[in-house]
């Protein structure tokens, strides 16, 4: 459970090295063209092109691999199975629109996939605030409440001990079970709106809205990587186009 | 806090003391400009440089009395920095400015590491890190080294002095350890709990502390026993506690010592049966083990009431304890859980509120309390229950000279009606006053 | 304050401005919601089968996919939160690995877009259940035609309109009448004092 929660890399990968903003951009594109086109060919080709890129962000190991994937190959079925069944289409072009959809949603997620397992949020807040002059106050926000999702799963490992310590439990009765789940959820949401409130005082305390333009500890530079990068994007994006029209499969989702 | 006249010059030091519960956080926090006016009511006026406090942030270096809820950013070293990107200092002066504020506080942990796996007095010491590399004109420190080994108390008054030394800053701390600010600081200030604030006058020493009446006792019969136990974090490669022995008997108190990170809480935590070790084993006694379902399974497995029956604990951050939304609540959840009757509890819970000066604030929300108060209540919640062990950590941090000596005097207590008590502790005066055996772990993990 | 006693419980914050703890709770929330919708997201798509017969009945699960657009003002009570909760939570589902992908970060703009829209229609000056129901109602709509463009090309007009009006029951009942229950269970714990929606009671 608190594995996917993990956000970014442990270590930097070699995707690592790509500029958070221009991976956004390279995402921003594929998703665009992806929600377009309604046929098969495109997110076919887009997909390949993401799996290869599956090792660069550090995911080798089928199991990691499918420890980020699994939700996304679950609904990818399910949305599959129930465009087939209750399509106005019978038969082949019933299981063709299904596929199309199945396929296009994995290579939508996938992005996003690729984007958290090589980018450290704070790179990324970092990015966004100084390349796309993102409000530092509402960019460092976000990253602040961002560091409390994995805290989350360790608040809620104490939340747990400490009921634990006070003689709270279910035992095996599952309705006394469901009731101290929903609980400990609130416990924890209340806990966490604590926690930001605080959290929020001393960012305060340290001058974090004073008024003085912050500066960067870390940096963010753009290099000729990440505008190969993004043009490798917007290339892909027009053969995998291409390649759908030379087919004759090319069929835009608004016509 | 009511009618407190105070003024405090450019470059004086000042020591702020007074009863837990006066009011010190919150007349802290107002110099810093942090209460929010909407949140209570406000009388009076209050400026700093002759303006509004909130207009003086950025000159403000503050650290508040609760370590947990200050730091901002995942990685140390990033998170000392945040001070100095918001008063706009240039990148290439930052990290210098960094790596000597994680010096000045002996953080030797490393700029990289994550912020989320610390120890409560690491944790301290990098908020005050925080707090110092700025180089502010004001700072206001709550109750700085309550969590810190005395290696580190000494290290950071050290490291406070000198950032005050040319006088260009000027200092507001707020400690219940008056002796040890006597020498550093030009004025005490002490704010009583009525309202108002009195100067203390050059040359004043505090009350001596009152130490109960000690009745030794022979080693009783064993209650709980590690044996070899220690714990790895997963995913961590250097274990938080090294395989560690204990003995826990009736009618003796435990002492546990040593620097901050050596795994003193992560021991108490086994103990307690909260967590199972990840090598070795926590043995209970037989007398502990009467009554249970399933004698022969460890703590660790024992269900929850079975376990707060017989082992209470007090966490490190008061805070992770709390599960109600009123202090009266929060006493008599324990023994109802684990059996009592509605009665009996409240019985239990009355008594506890008054003795630990708690009875005024019955119907408080716990979080709303002060530090000090938060600790009293945290240690009632687990006597409440009457378990055999009792497993605290830093049971005392945070308390004025009375409510001192009256939880040691609580605790002597336990220890005379046949108890075994474990103390984690920095706390050299507790240990003189209670312990009969002193356990010293090891150099902290992970430190060269 | 005296004043602050006689103040309506659904009113306006002092000022429009964003204070940290505005942003910082926004975003917590937005979070914490962003972990329920990957969960929920999970969940929908196992039990996607249970609707084999009748697949607009997905619909009816939607109502929690648009918490955040609606308890998130009725806390913060700022002109874009909504927007702002909507779109960390979704950027966090996305992140944690959706099958929405990063298609959910448009969804979570346009839904708390749509949420807006029922607190802008008062000037963001009322917090109370008018609002808070239209907020749901409105993002309830915006995420159906979402849908349709996105997921349902195939469906026809009747399968449309019966999801529509499941997708927008859902959210009045979940969103807005669950979310002002949330709202107020939040209040009553007292870990809303910094803001206007903790404070004032009559
Ligand atoms: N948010 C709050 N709501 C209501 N009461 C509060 C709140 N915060 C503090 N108090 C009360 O105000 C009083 C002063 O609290 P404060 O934290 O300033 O005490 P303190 O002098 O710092 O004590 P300690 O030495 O124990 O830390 C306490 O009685 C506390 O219960
Ligand atoms: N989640 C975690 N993952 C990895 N290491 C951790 C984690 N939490 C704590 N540690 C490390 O485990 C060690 C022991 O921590 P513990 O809290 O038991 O120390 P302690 O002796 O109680 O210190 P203190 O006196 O500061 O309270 C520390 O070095 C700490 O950095
Ligand atoms: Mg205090
Ligand atoms: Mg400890």
């Amino acid at each position: 459970m608190s594995a996917p929660l993990s956000l970014g890399p442990a270590r930097p990968v070699p995707l690592s090295a790509v500029n958070p903003v221009a991976q956004l951009t390279a995402v921003v594109v594929v998703t665009v063209v992806l929600l377009i086109c309604g046929d098969l060919v495109t997110p076919l080709v887009v997909l390949a092109a993401e799996l290869a890129l599956l090792p660069a962000a550090g995911l080798t190991r089928p199991a990691d691999i499918a420890r980020r994937t699994w939700p996304l190959l679950l609904s990818a079925a399910g949305i599959t199975w129930v465009n087939v069944a209750f399509g106005s289409l019978d038969g082949a072009a019933a299981w063709q629109s299904g596929a199309t959809w199945g396929v296009r949603v994995i290579a939508l997620a996938l992005p996003g996939v690729l984007l958290v397992a090589s980018t450290d949020p704070v790179r990324l807040a970092d990015a966004l605030t100084l390349h796309w002059r993102v409000s530092t106050r509402f960019g460092y926000g976000a990253l602040a409440a961002l560091r409390l999702v994995p805290l989350l799963a360790t608040e809620w490992e104490s939340i747990r001990l400490a009921r634990r310590a006070r003689g709270v439990d279910a035992g095996r009765n599952p309705v006394a079970g469901a009731r101290l789940l929903a609980g400990t959820a609130f416990t924890l949401l209340v806990g966490a709106l604590r926690r930001a409130t605080r959290l929020a005082t001393a960012m305060d305390a340290r001058g974090f809205d004073s008024g003085v333009a912050r500066s960067n500890a870390r940096g963010s530079v753009l290099r000729p990587l990440d505008g190969w990068f993004v043009a490798g994007a917007v290339l892909l994006c027009a053969a995998a186009v291409t390649a759908s029209v030379l087919t004759g499969a090319w069929h835009p989702v608004f016509s | 806090m009511r009618d407190v006249d105070l003024a405090v010059l450019p470059g004086e030091r000042v020591l702020l003391t007074g009863a837990s519960g006066a009011g010190k956080s919150t007349l802290l926090r107002a110099l810093g400009g942090l209460l929010e006016p909407e949140s209570g009511d406000v009388a009076g006026e209050l400026t700093v440089d002759g303006d509004a406090p909130d207009r003086r942030r950025q000159r403000v270096g503050m650290v508040f009395q609760d370590p947990d809820s200050q730091l901002v950013m995942t990685r140390a070293g990033d998170d000392v920095a945040f001070g100095l990107e918001n008063t706009g200092t240039p990148p290439e002066l930052i990290w210098p400015a960094v790596d000597t504020a994680l010096d000045a506080v002996g953080f030797t942990l490393g700029r990289d590491r994550a912020t989320a796996a610390l120890s409560g007095g690491q944790k301290q010491r990098l908020v005050l890190a925080g707090a110092l590399a700025p180089r502010p004109g004001l700072l206001l420190l709550d109750e700085p080294t309550a969590q810190l080994d005395p290696e580190g108390t000494a290290l950071v008054r050290a490291a406070v002095v000198r950032a005050v030394a040319d006088r260009s800053a000027t200092l507001v701390v707020v400690d219940h350890d008056v002796e040890a600010w006597l020498p550093l600081v030009d004025r005490v200030v002490e704010l009583l709990p009525g309202g108002g604030a009195a100067e203390h006058p050059a040359g004043w020493r505090p009350a001596p502390l009152r130490l109960p009446a000690r009745h030794p006792h022979p080693p009783g019969e064993q209650l709980l026993a590690a044996v070899g136990a220690g714990y790895t974090h997963r995913g961590s490669d250097r274990p938080a506690l090294a395989p560690t022995d204990v003995v826990l008997r009736a009618g003796r108190t435990l002492a546990v010592t040593g620097p901050n990170g050596t795994g003193k809480s992560t021991l108490a935590l086994l103990l307690a049966g909260l967590r199972a070790p990840t090598v070795g084993e926590v043995v209970p006694g037989a007398a502990l083990t009467a009554g249970l379902r399933h004698p022969d399974r460890p703590p660790a497995r024992w269900r929850a009431g079975e376990l707060a029956r017989r082992i209470g604990t007090v966490f490190q951050q008061p805070e992770h304890q709390f599960l109600t939304g009123r202090v009266r609540d929060e006493l008599s959840l324990g023994p109802l859980r684990s059996g009592a009757g509605a009665a009996e509890a409240h019985a239990a819970a009355e008594e506890l509120l008054d003795r630990l000066g708690l009875a005024p604030l019955a119907d408080a929300n716990p979080f709303t309390l002060s530090g000090g108060q938060q600790r009293r209540l945290s240690v009632a919640t687990a006597l409440a229950t009457r378990p055999r062990v009792l497993v605290l950590d830093e049971p005392t941090f945070g308390q004025d000279r009375e409510t001192w000596a009256e939880l040691v005097a609580l605790l002597a207590e336990q220890q005379d009606d046949e108890r075994a008590l474990c103390l984690v502790t920095h706390d050299a005066a507790v240990v003189s006053a209670l312990a009969d055996d002193v356990l010293t772990l090891g150099r902290p993990v992970g430190v060269g | 304050m005296a004043a602050q006693a006689v103040r309506p419980s659904d009113a306006a914050p002092a000022t429009p401005r964003w204070r940290t703890v505005d942003i910082v709770v926004t975003a917590v929330l937005g979070v914490a919601f962003g972990v329920v919708f990957w969960a929920w997201s999970l969940l929908s798509s196992a039990v996607a089968p249970a609707f084999a017969a009748f697949p607009p009945g997905q619909a009816v699960l939607y109502g929690v996919w648009l918490l955040a657009a609606v308890v998130i003002p009725l806390i913060v009570r700022k002109p874009g939160a909504a927007l702002f909760g909507e779109l960390i939570g979704a950027t966090v589902e996305a992140l944690l690995g959706s099958h929405f992908g990063s298609l959910v970060i448009l969804y979570g703009l346009l839904q708390g877009a749509a949420a807006e829209l029922g607190f802008a229609l008062f000037r963001y000056k009322r917090f109370g259940w008018l609002q808070a129901l239209l907020a749901a109602a409105f993002a309830g709509v915006a995420a159906a035609v979402l849908d349709f463009v996105n997921y349902y090309p195939d469906w026809t007009g009747g399968w449309k309109t019966t999801y529509l009006l499941l997708v927008v029951a859902s959210t009045v009942a979940v969103a807005g009448v669950g979310g002002m229950a949330l709202t107020r269970a939040l209040a009553a714990s007292g870990a809303l004092s910094s803001f206007a929606s903790g404070r004032t009671r009559v």
